[in-house]
């Protein structure tokens, strides 16, 4: 369904500097029985924010009152595994409109455009820098910028552009999602579906 | 004329569109849905107040949290209970076919899929789930969606995809005894990474894949997602059509002829490139495990679990954080680790060949007494089979406890749980912190490894267990 329209967002953000995070820790499968899209932010990271009494882990930067934000800067290859779009429900739920990496895994990355959470792909030197800022100094904010395709540390001015194909940014900026454009071609479809 | 793979074959014949700047409208012929990926889709629709397009082209099974046993009656997890229960609601409301628990075709969705002889050459396939990837061992393009996608499809019975890049990995050579299919793709995801293949579709190609039974090529494209691939698949070939002849949904007759002949001709043209290509011998590749939390952490099982040499930065936290999960050291041997649960089932390794596999390891002999053995056939289909050709009655007199079908152990969403700190050696997928349940540590292997740990008690050689 449509989300809200995304086009400048300056935050705070949330370092999380482990590689591979793939989406059974984003939201573990036993999380995923809900007939409803409501609520998957609690269990965000469930296993490890919670014990398994499901008493916080201080060591977690979730319950970490220092670290706050609508950003999430991660380590390489973010998202893996299992196509489950509830890691990004949870995410999105939890508050974060933008998870910020040097790689992303590809479904995870399609299932965040589709419901209007930004994945911005940096150069591993850039998200280095924004891991190490944003820890040392959790008030450094970081400006996403789709119109102009920049990210930006507010601190030191560095930024770097990144990727997202017009089709998509005009989505994120409009709060379109793509069942609305295919609705709209339906006769297309049927005309290619009976010549097959 | 322009050389082609198959993959640009198949995918160029189902473009509806192209949006400049943008995506592809990509048709699809067959979709599968199951019980956990589904709901918010169909809800969706009704707020917009549509339909599905096409009820014909979907197929519905419940897999992924049904219990393993007493399928016949009421399932006792409220949660689970009523997602199920929506997906009978929502298939008889839009008149989607159903392979209802306890039919005679249920099982996994990548199980039946192929097979009903759904699954063919040349298709578009997507499911709410990653390891529809399954299916491309048919030579069909199949990869797994979110449930946005899903609800695309039954909306419009297309999506909005970007074409891939293209990839080919090449094995040649006769692999050794003692080698299946799983320990090729293990072998592959350790050389090039858990996401080395991000990005691209997998062909595989070779004659070490050519010489694959259909149920060992569905395990290699099974795991294609593993290395981060959208999707595997293998040019359909004698051993395709010959398993897809006389299967329930297989064209017939006259229908059947045609549609071999355009079978015979995806394949990809000699010449055509590849945006990236590896060979492998097939020789070199020795039984497979992996010792870590992400499938591309990979050795041989007489190997050494590698040391941090080379290593730095969060590349370096991360490795020592997912051996301190397993309980691992960097430098030290695998084989001899003990192993307390052993797992055979899962989209990967779940079909009647491994049952048989396993259970011509095990004829005679006893699990050893630290081992818990559970076996989940993948479908009602195989559950048959094995009690038809005797299995069932080997692998229970060695101490095998077999349930009925279902996803189980493999993501753990049913009762099916590893407990926290227990080693599993699995025949499924993932190796994630807590797939098999929270704190499980899980090691992934083939059948036959399975068998041969599961009568050790320990991590070893399926090759040196048993002489016979």
């Amino acid at each position: 369904m449509a989300y809200d329209k995304f086009t400048v967002l300056t935050s705070t953000a949330v370092p999380l500097p482990t590689d591979n995070v793939d989406t059974d820790q984003i939201i573990p499968a036993r999380f995923l029985k809900a007939t409803e899209r409501e609520g998957f932010g609690d269990n965000l990271f469930r296993d490890w924010r919670y014990d398994v009494e499901g008493n916080p882990k201080k060591d977690f930067v979730l319950n970490d009152p220092t670290y706050s934000g609508k950003i999430l800067v991660s380590g390489r290859n973010f998202g893996s595994g299992s196509s489950r779009e509830h890691a990004v429900w949870a995410l999105y739920d939890y508050g974060f409109r933008c998870v910020v990496s040097s790689f992303f895994a590809d479904i995870f990355k399609n299932n965040c455009l589709n419901i209007g959470v930004l994945p911005v792909t940096v150069s591993p030197a850039f998200a280095d820098k924004l891991l190490d800022t944003i820890t040392a100094n959790p008030a450094a904010t970081i400006t996403v910028d789709i119109p102009s395709q920049k990210i930006t540390l507010d601190s030191t001015g560095e930024s770097e552009s990144f990727d997202i194909n017009q089709y998509k940014k005009d989505n994120m900026q409009n709060g379109f999602d793509d069942i609305d454009y295919l609705l709209n071609m339906s006769e297309e479809i049927d005309a290619f579906a009976a010549s097959k | 004329m322009e050389k082609t793979t198959l993959f640009d074959k198949i995918w160029d014949a189902h473009v509806v569109k192209s949006v400049p700047a943008g995506p592809d409208v990509f048709f699809i012929d067959k979709h599968f849905i199951h019980e956990v990926t589904s709901p918010v889709a169909f809800l969706n629709l009704e707020k917009r107040g549509i339909g599905v397009k096409n009820p014909s082209r979907t197929v519905a099974t419940p897999d992924h949290n049904v219990p393993t046993i007493d399928q016949d009656k009421t399932i006792k997890d409220k949660l689970s209970r009523m997602q199920v229960e929506r997906l009978r609601e929502n298939c008889a409301k839009y008149g989607i076919e159903l392979h209802d628990l306890g039919s005679a075709h249920h099982g996994i969705v990548h199980v039946i899929g192929p097979e009903l002889g759904i699954t063919q050459p040349g298709m578009t396939i997507v499911c709410g789930d990653s390891h529809t990837s399954t299916h491309g061992a048919f030579g069909a393009i199949a990869f797994g969606i979110g449930t946005s996608e899903v609800e695309m499809v039954l909306a419009t019975q297309c999506i909005m995809q970007s074409k891939a890049k293209k990839m080919r990995i090449t094995i040649d050579g006769v692999a050794g005894p003692g080698v299946t299919s799983k320990d090729l793709i293990l072998y592959v995801i350790a050389q090039i990474s858990a996401a080395g293949a991000t990005g691209y579709f997998v062909e595989y190609a070779g004659s070490a894949i050519q010489s694959l039974s259909m149920e060992a090529r569905m395990t290699v494209c099974n795991m294609s997602i593993e290395m981060g691939a959208r999707g595997g698949l293998i040019a359909p070939d004698e051993t395709t059509f010959e398993y897809l002849k006389g299967k329930q949904y297989s064209p017939k007759g006259e229908e059947w002829d045609k549609a071999v002949a355009h079978w015979k001709t995806l394949k990809t043209d000699e010449g055509a490139v590849f945006d990236k290509e590896y060979h492998f011998d097939a020789a070199d590749i020795e039984p497979m495990i992996t010792y870590g939390t992400n499938p591309g952490m990979g050795i041989k099982v007489k190997g050494n679990i590698p040391t941090t040499e080379g290593m730095e930065g969060s590349n370096k936290s991360s490795y020592l954080k997912s051996l301190a999960y397993m309980g691992f050291e960097p430098g030290e041997a695998i084989k001899g680790k003990k192993v307390d649960f052993v797992f055979v089932g899962s989209c990967t390794n779940g079909r009647i060949e491994d049952i048989r596999s396993v259970a011509s390891y095990v004829k005679g002999h006893k699990k050893a007494d630290n081992i818990t053995a559970w076996i989940v056939p993948g479908s009602r289909e195989v559950e048959k089979m094995a009690h038809e050709e005797g299995l069932v009655k080997i692998l229970e007199e060695a101490g095998f406890e077999l349930r009925q079908p279902g996803c189980s152990a493999c993501l753990a969403m049913n009762d099916d749980k590893i407990p926290s700190g227990k080693y599993a050696v699995s025949t499924s997928n993932r190796n994630f912190e807590g797939r098999q349940g929270p704190g499980a540590r899980t090691m992934l292997a083939s059948p036959l490894t399975v068998a041969a740990v599961a009568i050790a008690g320990e991590i070893c050689d399926p090759r040196e267990v048993f002489q016979n």
